[in-house]
This record gives C-alpha cells, structure tokens and sequence, in this order.
C-alpha cells in the first residue's frame, strides 16, 4: 500500500508537471546567478560554493512544496486517503508522501551537485560534502514543508505563504548543513559534529512533521 | 469539505452549550481587566522611576538603564508565544472555541515585544558592543522567533475561513515552539556574544549576579509589562469575539434577508 503510494507520485513527478526537471533547472539558474553577482574570482567562489548549492537547493525545494497535497486535494484521492486512514497511518502517508516527494525533487539537485561543483571551482572534497550534507538535509527540508504544505492546501496559490511559514523552520536545517559542508574542506572546522546535528534535525522532523501535517489534514472537514 | 460554518461562528450564532463557554469568558474577563490595568499601571509608572534612579553601572554608564526593559520585552516576547503554544495544545487537542480566539490576539502582541525587543537590543549593542547586529546564536534566534509570529499572521490574512486559519496557525504554533527551547539556551550552547542569564534560577536568586538596585527595577518592571500583557491580550481577545459575534449577526441578517 505504501510501496504503491511511493511509486505513483514519483511517477507523477517525473511525468506530467515535470517537477524533477523543474527544480534543477530552477536550481542551475540560481547557482549560475552567484558568480554574476559575486564576480568570477575562483577562489572567493570555491569558498562560497557550499553556502551557494546550499541556498539554492533550499529554494528548489520550496518550488514545489505546494503541490505537494494540492494535486490529490483537487482530483478528490487526498480526500481517499484521509478517510480510509487513522492518523498514525496518514502520518505513515505523508512520510512516504514526502519521500517520493524529496525522490522526485530533492534527490536530482543531490546528483546535480558535482555538475555545480566544476562551476564553483570545488575540490573533490568539497563536492562529496555538499552532497553528503544535502542528501541528509533535503528530506529534513520536505518534512518540514509537509506542514506548511497541509496548511496551504485550501489556498488556491499557497505558495508564497509556505514559503513565509517554512522558512524561520528551515534555519538549523541550513545552519548544521552549511557549517558541515565547510567542515569538510576546511581544517579548522569539524564535519562531524555539525553533521551529526544535521542528521538528528532531519530524523526529529521526519517523525513531527508528517504527523502535524496528518493532524491537520485529519480535522480539514470539519 | 471546507464546511462553510466554522466552529467558532457555530458557537456565536446558536448552540447554548458551547456559547456558555466565550459567554462566561466575556463576563469574567470584564472585571479581570481592570484587575490587571490598575497593578500594570502603577507598576510600570514605579519601575521606570527606579530605573531613572538606578545607579549609572561603572561600566556602561547611562545604558545600562536599556536593561530595565530590554529583559521584560524579551521574556514576554516568548511567553506570549508560550501562551499561544497553549492555546494551539487548546485548539488542537480539545477543540476549545477560546483557544483559536486567544492565539490569533496573542499573535500581534508577540510580534510588538519581539520587535521591541530586538530594537532595544540593537540599541544597547551600538554603545557596549559596538555594533548595532551581530549574527549571534541569541540575537538570530529572536530573529527567527519575530519571522514565525510575521508567518502565523500571513496565515491569518491569507486563508479566509476563520476555523480552518486556526487549526493552520495552531500546527504552524506547535512545530515553531521548538525555537523556545532554543532561544533560551543558544548562550549556553554555542559561544555567544550575548551574555548568558544573570536571573537563571531560584539558588541564582538567593546569590544574584545583579546588585539588589539594579533586580529590583528589573523585576518591577518585568511584572509590570507582563500586566500589560494579559490586558492588551483579554482586550484582543474580547475585541475578536466581539466582531465574530457581530460577523455572526450579519451573516444571519444576510441569510434572513435572502
């Protein structure tokens, strides 16, 4: 049943809406935007990278966040799901909701990382970092954004407001990610401490986030 | 779906049962708020007096009177959110009609201190540590706290029905409250610029890190404005039930009409 849930929407993801292609795209636009904006010194870019790849997946992934329940909202399965569940068991949806979510678009912009990192002028090092550290802090960042999603599902452009409502959330998530993803390439700073962090923020998520997000979704029609 | 009567706009057009509930609220809160006015009054009008007579610190001379009320702003900024992470518990768990009201008037309260706060902080930085805003754990943290109370007042304003709105800013309330915890203990946590608490517990109390003419503006103050909290607060709160008593009204009236 979950499986089956799982394989629909990445299905979904990778065929109409094209969200996967969408997000790192939107993702490349904003990475090759930074040395316009910095200036084209390798070095200077090299030392910015991981903040750079680290800001531009956080609002890659804010992209599609919306849509998250939207589409089963308006063709009437959310309402499916929600019935034919208790809440720990939609909870379980959400979560697996979230994964195909994070599969469809936070999983390309992971890969797409070493592509950024010739651009960015990043040591091997860097680069496996900053993959490292996505792959762990993307999740966290669709676990989170369940929450803002379910509470912008009734609005018919809800975008901006999950946005406004992700964000100040998101803080740590970017914080331990950035400071791990430096940690690595540079020696007077630790890796492990701040990735650890990183990983104990997306696992505390993982079990809030869907939860809150089914209890809202549980009491919608009332 | 999306009924079209909230439950709080059931609760003001019919339904005796569930109106006891904001009936008894409005006669009760009528007295309470005069009770909180007059102590709010006297003890901030006191505590400021002190403070204008507190001692210049040898150190940060006339600034440090910044103190007086930069404390009592940052510890209502997060008690208001406190009040409202109660009141989503409230909205959540037992469905309370109150509970929705008292979160979406503590919300704009919260925001004031918190800015206040932040203003008053930046103030006091400039002179003692020679900036107006450091990115420090404490300083980003309230930061952070200020832009949840922005988000929850976009939920407000973005989703129309008053009941869905609520159960939206209660979940959005509870996830947030996370950052408590983390406010009050990013000076212990991480090496901050901001200093750690001088007031942190009852034996601290007893041994305090602050000269007795220095706590006691402070504490006056601090129970002064938190006075003023709970009045500016049952005042929303009867203003909000007021309007959707009288939304209630009207809809009927329309209904009616129609």
């Amino acid at each position: 049943m979950m499986a089956a849930l799982y394989v629909r929407d990445v299905r979904l993801g990778f065929r109409a809406g094209g969200g996967a292609v969408i997000a790192v795209l939107f993702f490349m636009s904003v990475i090759i935007m930074m040395p316009f904006a910095v200036g084209p010194d390798l070095r200077l870019l090299a030392q910015l990278a991981p903040a750079f790849l680290w800001v531009g997946a956080l609002l890659a992934s804010l992209l599609g966040l919306e849509r998250l329940f939207q589409a089963d909202r308006e063709d009437g399965s959310l309402d499916q799901l929600r019935l034919s569940a208790d809440l720990p068991e939609l909870a379980l949806m959400v979560f697996v909701k979230c994964l195909a979510h994070w599969t469809v678009t936070g999983l390309p912009l992971v890969l797409a990382v070493p592509f950024f990192g010739l651009f960015l002028n990043m040591e091997p090092m860097a680069v496996l970092a900053a993959m490292a550290t996505l792959a762990v802090g993307t999740p966290a960042i669709a676990f989170i954004g369940a929450v803002g999603a379910a509470a912008g599902v009734t609005l018919a452009r809800g975008g901006l407001l999950v946005a406004v409502i992700v964000l100040p959330v998101i803080v740590p998530v970017l914080i331990f990610g950035v400071a791990a993803a430096n940690g690595a390439v540079n020696p007077s700073q630790l890796f492990f401490v701040p990735f650890s962090l990183l990983s104990a923020v997306c696992l505390f998520f993982a079990v809030i986030g869907p939860f809150a997000a089914a209890l809202f979704l549980k009491g919608l029609d009332e | 779906m999306m009924s079209d009567t909230p439950i709080t706009s059931r609760i003001v057009s019919g339904g005796l049962a569930a109106f006891a509930n904001p009936a008894r609220f409005m006669a009760l809160s009528k007295i309470v708020v005069p009770v909180f006015a007059v102590p709010a009054t006297v003890l901030i009008a006191y505590g400021l007096w002190l403070s204008f007579n507190a001692p210049e610190d040898y150190q940060q001379g006339e600034t440090v009177r910044i103190m007086f009320i930069h404390v009592p702003f940052a510890w209502l900024a997060m008690m208001t959110y406190a009040v409202m992470t109660v009141a989503a518990l409230g909205t959540i768990v037992w469905r309370h009609p109150l509970a929705d009201v008292a979160a979406k008037a503590a919300l704009p309260i919260g925001a004031a201190f918190t800015v206040l706060c932040l203003i008053t902080g930046s103030l006091w930085g400039r002179p003692t540590w020679g900036t107006y805003w450091v990115w420090d754990a404490r300083l980003t943290s309230v930061l952070v706290l200020l832009f949840i109370y922005l988000g929850l007042m976009a939920t407000h304003r973005a989703i129309d029905d008053k009941g869905l709105a609520a159960r939206a800013a209660a979940i959005v309330t509870l996830v947030g409250s996370i950052n408590l915890p983390i406010i009050k203990y990013s000076v212990e946590w991480w090496n901050t610029l901001h200093q750690p608490a001088s007031i942190s517990s009852l034996e601290r109390l007893a041994k305090p890190a602050l000269p007795p003419e220095y706590l006691w503006p402070l504490f006056t103050l601090a129970l002064g404005f938190t006075c003023l909290f709970f009045v500016l607060h049952l005042t929303a709160m009867r203003t909000e039930i007021w309007s959707r008593k009288a939304d209630g009204l009207s809809r009927r009236m329309a209904r009616q009409a129609g």
